[in-house]
């Protein structure tokens, strides 16, 4: 299943992530976490080697990581843009929020721009709710968002 | 908070960073330097205040003020003139919207008056990063009393009087499931704190780990001592980075001052604590599920008994009870079981907290002891609905509980009456709903996130719920008979009673409260082929008046999809066959010569 050639140091480092939990199967949840901010993303051949380490088989690695939508097997944008789609997020318009970044980027929930620029996802709650509907950028929250401020905010990643 | 003689508190929960708190802290920072107030007056980052629709909040201490809406421009105002001058910067003051008077004292609010913090004692009064203002406000003091003076069967009694419940859902007596746990006979056991929060709307268990995190490390302790554990574990959710790391803040600290670790205090008890991730999936807050994900597996749940207290983390005895259960022990033991079992109903005893959020003037987190009822909780607490609309419904307990209407807005809240009522306490989500919010619309949201979050292991959740969703999106599109209704009805119940955990079994309340509080809408949805609330689409159709459109053109450029054609000054049309019924030409004309039909 491997497709991606990652580069000789990356391997070790993800080694070295796997020995920090003791290549314990049961760590397997945080090894990925830990795989995921070394990567942004799970591919196949990171999970073969995290197999490896923790003398599990791909099998449930893979079985663990499609479970958890945290967990992702794309690359994602450079700018990650998740909409809240919480409840009260919800109820104060974020589907209209939704529809004017897949209109603008003209991509669907889960796709990343053909420049690799902006990805798409929606996540449950980020516990801001006070500023629904809210929008996150990477690390960046912004909340009271309308349809008509997402020209605006795209435009401050130009 | 020691050598100062007055502090700014600044509110630096999830809410207000967003809206640039870490701004106004520098910004203040620096105007005290200009002032040379440095060594007099500290700036502390709190917790949440609650008020997160004000936010950010801003307040001053020793005299109480109470500044909203604060950015971090007003920073140098408010430092020379409340704290050089001596006068309060009455624009950034909080405005009564009924007496139009500005209020200075949060104590007068109506958001705070019908308050009652217990869980939330410490949110937004102490900086959560320092352990010295948790221990001076009697933490740990708690822990102290149990471990020099009391057995573990004495301190369990103390819960067990209370009659504190769990506060994750369920509502199960926390002294009880203690004693089963400390009942149960292994060489290892485990505390567990369920931080997981899944329902999506909610932020209680966020503010207290986020503005209180040495509460519930304190309580796990004591939960320890009581069961004969000597470690705990935090299963928190990766999407709550500021929580996870002030919990790791808190747990360092105390390891640091031996108030958790070996030998604690010197009486010989050991108790470490533990972080987990969790990876986004809301079935693992239900606690068998969350146990297997602390095991590296799927977060599938299991049939219970075995319960977690005979047979749970790796086999072992485990006691899990949610962050908000833990934040109301210390101040039981402290207080006793009598103070605490005089808050509240007959059956539900204590406070609880709430995230109230929607279309209520005051969004935030409140805390209001049990019995209180709906009508004081949004219209007292949270100053009524937005923008002078309608009251139509509130939704508790997430994706298992249901939408409550007008003629429950009298009833005292407390576990009986909710459930009682189709809904249900769970963890405490309250989102409040105008006339603007069509009914199938929120079963469909609330089944659309059951479908993405059911496990898959068991059929009649994995299937039927797949299958409620799409008669549901049937009827929002006007494709359904009366007929469909009752097989809604049916197909809803039987998911109830098959499926093999509480989400399964929970997941059609949505759907079920709704058709009976709200059967007329789902009759015009079918019958007439008519959304009420004017929000399913594929029921709407924008027109134009012509003999109120002037052809100002600007529908025509507003429209995403160019459906909207006419020349200058003469009235426009919109072709019904393009149009997305995006809405955006409605909110633009300025003749009122659109309309939704
Ligand atoms: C689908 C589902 C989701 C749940 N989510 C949570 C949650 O997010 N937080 C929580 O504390 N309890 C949650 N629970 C309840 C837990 O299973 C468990 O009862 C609770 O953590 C026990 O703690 P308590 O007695 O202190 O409430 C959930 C239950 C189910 C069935
Ligand atoms: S009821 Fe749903 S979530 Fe629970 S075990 Fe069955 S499939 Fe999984
Ligand atoms: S509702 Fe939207 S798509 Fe339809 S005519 Fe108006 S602006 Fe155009
Ligand atoms: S629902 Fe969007 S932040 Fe909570």
């Amino acid at each position: 299943m491997a497709s991606v050639k990652l580069p000789e140091s990356k391997i070790q480092e993800l080694k070295e992530v796997c020995q920090k939990y003791d290549n314990k199967g049961s760590e397997l949840i945080n090894v990925l976490h830990g795989a995921q901010e070394l990567f942004g993303y799970l591919p196949a051949e990171v999970q073969e080697i995290i197999a490896d380490e923790l003398n599990v088989s791909v099998a449930h690695v893979y079985g663990v990581v499609t479970f958890y939508s945290f967990f992702s097997m794309l690359p994602k944008g450079r700018n990650p843009i998740s909409i809240c789609m919480g409840t009260a997020c919800y109820v104060r318009g974020a589907e209209k929020v939704l529809d004017e970044f897949k209109r603008i980027l003209n991509v669907k929930v889960g796709e990343t721009t053909g420049d690799g620029k902006f990805s798409l996802s929606c996540l449950r709650c980020v516990g801001a709710c006070g500023l629904a509907p809210v929008v996150t950028i990477g690390e960046r929250v912004y909340g009271r968002v309308s349809a008509d401020d997402v020209k605006k905010i795209l435009s401050e990643y130009a | 908070m020691g050598k100062y003689k007055s502090h700014i508190l600044v509110c630096a929960g999830t809410g207000c960073r967003a809206s640039d708190c870490e701004g106004i802290v520098s910004n203040l920072e620096s105007a005290l330097e200009e002032n040379n107030l440095n060594e007099d007056v500290q700036v502390v980052r709190t917790g949440c205040f609650g008020f997160c629709e004000k936010g950010p909040v801003v307040k001053m201490v020793p005299d109480n003020t109470f500044y909203v809406e604060v950015t971090p421009d007003d920073a140098g105002e408010l430092v020379l003139e409340h704290l050089v001058k001596g006068r309060k910067v009455e624009r950034l003051l909080y405005i009564d919207p009924d007496t139009k008077e500005r209020i200075s004292d949060s104590k007068h609010m109506g958001f705070y008056k019908k308050q009652y913090r217990i869980a939330l004692r410490n949110c937004g009064f102490i900086d959560p990063e320092n352990i010295d203002e948790y221990i001076a406000r009697d933490g740990y003091a708690a822990m102290g009393k149990i471990l020099e003076s009391m057995t573990p069967e004495e301190a369990t009694a103390i819960i067990k009087e209370s009659g504190l419940r769990g506060r994750g859902g369920g509502g199960f007596p926390t002294g009880l499931k203690w004693e089963f746990t400390r009942k149960a006979q292994a060489d290892k056991k485990y505390v567990v704190c369920n931080a997981d929060e899944g329902d999506p709307g909610a932020f209680m268990d966020r503010s207290i780990l986020e503005g209180d995190p040495h509460s519930v490390l304190e309580a796990m302790a004591i939960c320890g001592f009581c069961i004969g554990a000597d470690t705990g574990l935090i299963y928190i959710r990766a999407e709550y980075p500021l929580a996870i790391n002030r919990l790791k803040t808190a747990i360092n600290q105390a390891r640091e001052y031996g108030l958790i670790g070996k030998d604690i205090l010197g009486t010989g008890f050991n108790f470490d604590v533990e972080i987990r991730l969790g990876a986004g999936a809301f079935v693992c807050g239900e606690e068998t599920a969350l146990i297997h994900s602390m095991e590296g597996l799927r977060g599938e749940p299991t049939v219970k008994p075995p319960f977690p207290a005979e047979k749970g983390y790796n086999g072992k005895p485990t006691n899990v009870n949610n962050v908000e259960t833990f934040a109301n022990i210390p101040p039981i033991i402290l207080k006793g079981s009598k103070w605490f079992s005089e808050i509240g109903t007959e059956k539900s005893k204590g406070t609880k907290v709430f995230a109230l959020a929607g279309k209520v003037n005051n969004v935030g987190l409140i805390e209001v002891p049990m019995g209180i009822t709906l009508r004081e909780v949004i219209f007292d607490i949270g100053g009524g609905i937005k923008g002078g609309k309608k009251f139509k419904a509130v939704q508790t307990g997430g994706p298992s509980g249901g939408c409550l209407t007008e003629k429950h807005l009298d009833i005292p809240i407390d576990y009986e009456n909710l459930l009682q009522c189709g809904s249900m306490m769970g963890s405490g989500g309250m989102i409040v709903m105008d006339e603007d919010d069509c009914m199938v619309s929120v079963a469909k949201f609330y089944l659309d996130f059951t479908v993405e979050e059911s496990c898959g292991k068991c059929a009649p959740c994995r299937i039927g719920n797949k299958r409620l969703y799409e008669m549901l999106d049937k009827i929002s599109l006007g494709k359904s008979s009366e007929e469909d209704l009752g097989m809604l009805r049916n197909l809803a119940n039987v998911i109830k009673d098959t499926s093999l955990c509480g989400l399964g079994q929970t997941s059609p309340n949505p759907v079920l409260s709704t058709m009976d509080n709200f059967h007329e809408e789902y009759l015009a949805h079918v019958a007439d082929g008519k959304c009420p609330a004017g929000q399913c689409k594929a029921l709407m159709h924008y027109i134009i008046d012509s003999h109120l459109c002037v052809g100002c053109t600007l529908c025509n450029r507003v429209c995403p999809v160019d459906a909207i054609s006419g020349e200058k000054k003469t009235p426009h049309v919109i072709d019904s066959s393009i149009c997305i019924k995006c809405g955006a030409c409605l909110e633009k004309c300025k003749f009122g010569a659109i309309s939704v039909q």
